[in-house]
């Protein structure tokens, strides 16, 4: 019989996952078995605790959040709006349900039988890896490790802070190099040198019984305590330590620690009883940690030539695209290219000098403008630079200019060389406007405050994110100085740069509305960076120069100072915070996945997460957007 | 003795219905009671003249709308009036397959069971349906009704002098997509949508029985 309801269930189900992966007659078997639930807002489907239901449940309409009560606190663990499943426990095992779901606003729920589903499941490989990952993969946390096959990885994570060692699988050596308990010491020791390793197990049937590492040779054999024509069983430390294939560098770690080893045994199931597949070392854990980028700085800091400088960079990339990968935390991997960004930079700024025929006559120093000023260039774009030198007398002016416009040449000739592409707009240190002594740069900065056109504004956003990167710090200092001083005393600056900073309306509407770019090259993208970073970054900006801090140009580090300065508005700043990181991670990936600045996203590229990532972030830039219109009376003063 | 006479000659159908009504021991539990959402699409608005073109309707229970237990029947005609096409969309040789509106009737009255019948201005399908049965000399269906348009009115006393509401506009109080609006089924499905929003806010002033709704409804049911 005809069933129009049916069908309309199957055309919505069929635009989701796992529901796209069904046969036509598995879909519509579930859509005709369909029970359509209406929930009020605050009213729970089901609690933490509770007896499983005989049906999961899709959200048609509203949204859904699910809740983790931990002793009295419920904390949000996601939320699912149109198309996501939820309440899949008695899929797994007919246990009472982990979180509780209760509606965030009023939602029109599917539910689907788990019988159905099961019997699917077991036809169809394809579904069942998508709900197995579905658990896994969290929508939430965005640096949540991807562990297939851990149901319910996203309360693990919960309970984890991500930091850089835990959220990473260890790499382990996957050739252990071992022999027979019947081996002699000599043999075993023969058997190291040769393999260059400092450590040798020995196995069973396959399986791990012990270890011999250096340190046993060192204290047991070349003291003359045991004879070397011993077998190795008389020194081997057994029984071993062993972990799974799974194992993170922070379990690693500690069962170091613990256990006062050196090295661990790899098995298939993380038993001493199965089958041995590697062996992780302290060392193997000292080259993850953080160890390639400081090789690279070491590297830069030895450069004799800007080749090496673009080599470094080249690595850089790689090193970059590896974080991502991992999901490790964007804080952190912006701190370490922003540090060889600048060793890069210092490097070509050392290069030059050597290259002018006299030393600098008076102190100068060189800023990074713009991203790289505020620590936040991952991908590789063009350069933003400035250099300020000491005051000198009118006679010796036009000398000293001279001498630091050829050396700023020279340094953005090499930057370029390097694969920081020459900025378009000329914001670079060897335009003769941005090559200034220190009154001149007050007396700009001065301008641009007490004449605020847009385009002095526009300036300001760019140059009031300087970053000292070589030099002399203090003329520096004395530049900040001024510039606060300077918008100290003329108010109504920092509420046109609020206005600036509204420019850009926050995209929340942006799913349903498509509020994408409508013409040029990038028609029917959205515009990440213009539309999501700038309203963050200029935010921050504005909040911390209106509180007076001045040693703050990272836009992270700006909101996580304003936690402290405004406690009540703490949520506001860290989802703004969160956010930021977020859309940064975001742009990084699409950048590295495309080969491009990763700030137009096309819309149809988009997966089901993603949308929900952007859409959480999207709500702090509303927020954030409507403290600056109250805080900063735009509204009032008819800006 | 009329009466008596009468009812020995009822088809067993109709003595089915009235016998599974008669007896239904469901209402008192509210958790319990099938509910029946249903709209009727017909040729026009003439009790006497016009004619039923399909029959649309999803059965709810315990808050839940239940898909597998829907019903849907398109009706051959004889009459047909090619303005109200422009509504429906069931054109006179359509591609749905159709029954005669006996098959469709006894079908329907098979579906509905015990349940209680929901709908949208109840009285106008009502009527077209005991017409449909009229001409088969049984009738009226002795299930008990529900209106949407009267249980909103008991709710928002703000509107209470405004008589009716259309679904459209009860749609856009009650925030429903209006999916399929215009189709028995899908026209069901959202007076079924209407009436589950309905008795949450009835909920929260009002303990849900079955009584209190019927007496939201003061002249069906007398």
């Amino acid at each position: 019989m005809k069933n129009t309801i049916a069908e309309r269930i199957f055309d919505f189900l069929k635009n989701f996952p796992p529901f796209d992966l069904l046969e036509k007659e598995q879909l519509f078997k579930i859509a005709s078995h369909v029970k359509v639930i209406y929930i009020e807002k605050n009213d729970f489907v089901f609690k933490q605790a509770e007896y499983p239901h005989e049906n999961f449940y899709i959200v048609k309409d509203g949204a859904i959040g699910l809740y983790r009560t931990m002793d009295s606190d419920q904390i949000l663990v996601d939320i699912c709006d149109e198309g996501d499943i939820f309440g899949l426990r008695p899929l797994v095992q007919n246990d009472q349900y982990l979180m509780s779901a209760k509606a965030n606003e009023e939602s029109i729920l599917y539910a689907i039988s788990v019988e159905i589903l099961k019997e699917i499941i077991n036809s169809n490989e394809k579904v069942k890896k998508y709900i197995i990952a579905s658990f896994s993969s969290n929508i939430k946390t965005p640096y949540a490790r991807t562990n297939p096959g851990n149901l319910f990885a996203n309360i693990d994570n919960l309970e984890n802070d991500n930091t850089f060692s835990e959220v990473q699988t260890a790499q382990y050596s996957k050739n252990p190099i071992f022999c027979s308990k019947e081996t002699t010491i000599k043999e075993a020791a023969l058997i190291m040198s040769e393999k260059k390793v400092g450590s040798i197990l020995i196995v069973e049937d396959q399986k791990p019984i012990g270890i011999i590492t250096d340190k046993d040779l060192r204290t047991k054999i070349a003291t003359g305590l045991i004879s070397i024509e011993k077998k190795v069983s008389e020194i081997m430390s057994s029984p071993v330590i062993t972990f799974s294939e799974k194992i993170t560098i922070a379990e690693a770690q500690i069962a170091m620690i613990k256990h006062k080893i050196t090295h661990l045994c790899i098995t298939k199931n993380g038993t001493p009883n199965a089958e041995l597949t590697g062996i992780l070392s302290e060392h193997d854990i000292v080259v993850l940690h953080g160890n390639n980028p400081s090789v690279l700085i070491k590297e830069l800091t030895r450069a004799k030539e800007v080749a090496t400088l673009k080599y470094v960079r080249e690595k850089t990339s790689n090193l970059l695209k590896g974080y991502i990968e991992q999901n490790i935390p964007i804080a952190f991997i912006s701190k370490i290219i922003a540090e060889i960004n600048d060793a890069i930079t210092i490097k070509a700024i050392e290069l030059s000098l050597a290259e002018m025929e006299t030393a600098p006559p008076v102190k100068f120093g060189w800023l990074a403008l713009g991203s790289q000023g505020r620590k936040e260039q991952l991908l590789i774009t063009d350069q933003d630079n400035a250099l300020i030198f000491e005051d000198v007398s009118k006679e010796d002016y036009k000398k000293t200019k001279a001498y630091f416009l050829q050396l700023s040449e020279k340094i953005t000739i090499k930057l370029n060389t390097v694969g920081y592409e020459f900025c378009p707009a000329d914001m670079m240190a060897s335009n003769p406007k941005w090559c200034l002594s220190l009154s001149e740069w007050k007396q700009q900065f001065n301008t641009w405050i007490t004449k605020p056109t847009e385009e002095a504004i526009m300036m300001c956003t760019i140059f009031f994110d300087y970053n000292f990167v070589y030099g002399d710090k203090e003329l520096v200092h004395k530049l900040t100085k001024s510039i606060f001083k300077s918008v100290q005393s003329f108010e109504i600056f920092l509420n046109l740069l609020g206005k600036n900073a509204l420019k850009n309306p926050s995209p929340l509407g942006f799913f349903r509305q498509f509020l994408v770019e409508h013409d040029g090259e990038h028609k029917d993208q959205f515009d990440l960076k213009s539309r999501a970073l700038m309203p963050l970054i200029d935010a921050a900006r504005l909040l911390t120069l209106s509180h007076n801090i001045k040693d703050k140009n990272n836009t992270i580090a700006r909101f996580n100072k304003l936690v402290k300065i405004e406690p009540q508005n703490k949520d506001l700043y860290l989802s703004c915070a969160d956010s930021f990181k977020i859309l940064l991670h975001y742009r990084t990936e699409q950048g590295l996945k495309y080969n491009n600045s990763g700030r137009y996203i096309a819309l149809n590229t988009l997966s089901k997460s993603d949308k929900l990532k952007l859409k959480g972030c999207f709500k702090s830039i509303n927020d954030i957007q409507d403290l600056i219109k109250i805080r900063f009376s735009l509204s009032l003063i008819g800006l | 003795m009329l009466n008596f006479f009468k009812r020995k000659k009822y088809p067993e159908f109709w003595q089915k219905h009235i016998d599974t009504v008669k007896n239904c021991k469901k209402y008192a539990n509210y958790e319990n009671i099938r509910f029946v959402a249903l709209d009727t699409e017909t040729t026009g608005f003439d009790y006497e003249n016009d004619r039923i073109l399909c029959i649309g309707a999803v059965a709810i229970q315990n808050n839940r709308i239940l898909v597998s237990d829907s019903f849907e029947v398109y009706i051959k005609q004889d009459v047909f009036n090619k303005e109200t096409v422009k509504i429906h969309g069931i054109r006179k040789n359509g591609t749905e397959i159709k029954v005669s509106e006996e098959e469709a009737l006894i079908a329907f009255l098979d579906y509905l069971d015990d349940a209680i019948i929901i709908a949208h201005h109840t009285k106008f399908d009502m009527t077209m349906i005991n017409n449909a049965l009229k001409r088969l000399n049984v009738g009226p269906i002795q299930s008990k009704q529900l209106d949407t348009n009267y249980i909103h009115k008991k709710i928002a006393t703000e509107d209470r002098f405004k008589k009716l509401f259309s679904l459209d506009e009860l749609c856009e109080i009650y925030n429903v997509k209006k999916h399929d609006r215009h189709t028995a089924l899908g026209d069901a499905l959202i007076t079924a949508y209407i009436f589950l929003k309905l008795t949450f806010k009835y909920k929260k002033n009002n303990v849900l029985n079955l009584t209190e709704l019927i007496n939201t409804n003061y002249y069906l049911n007398k």
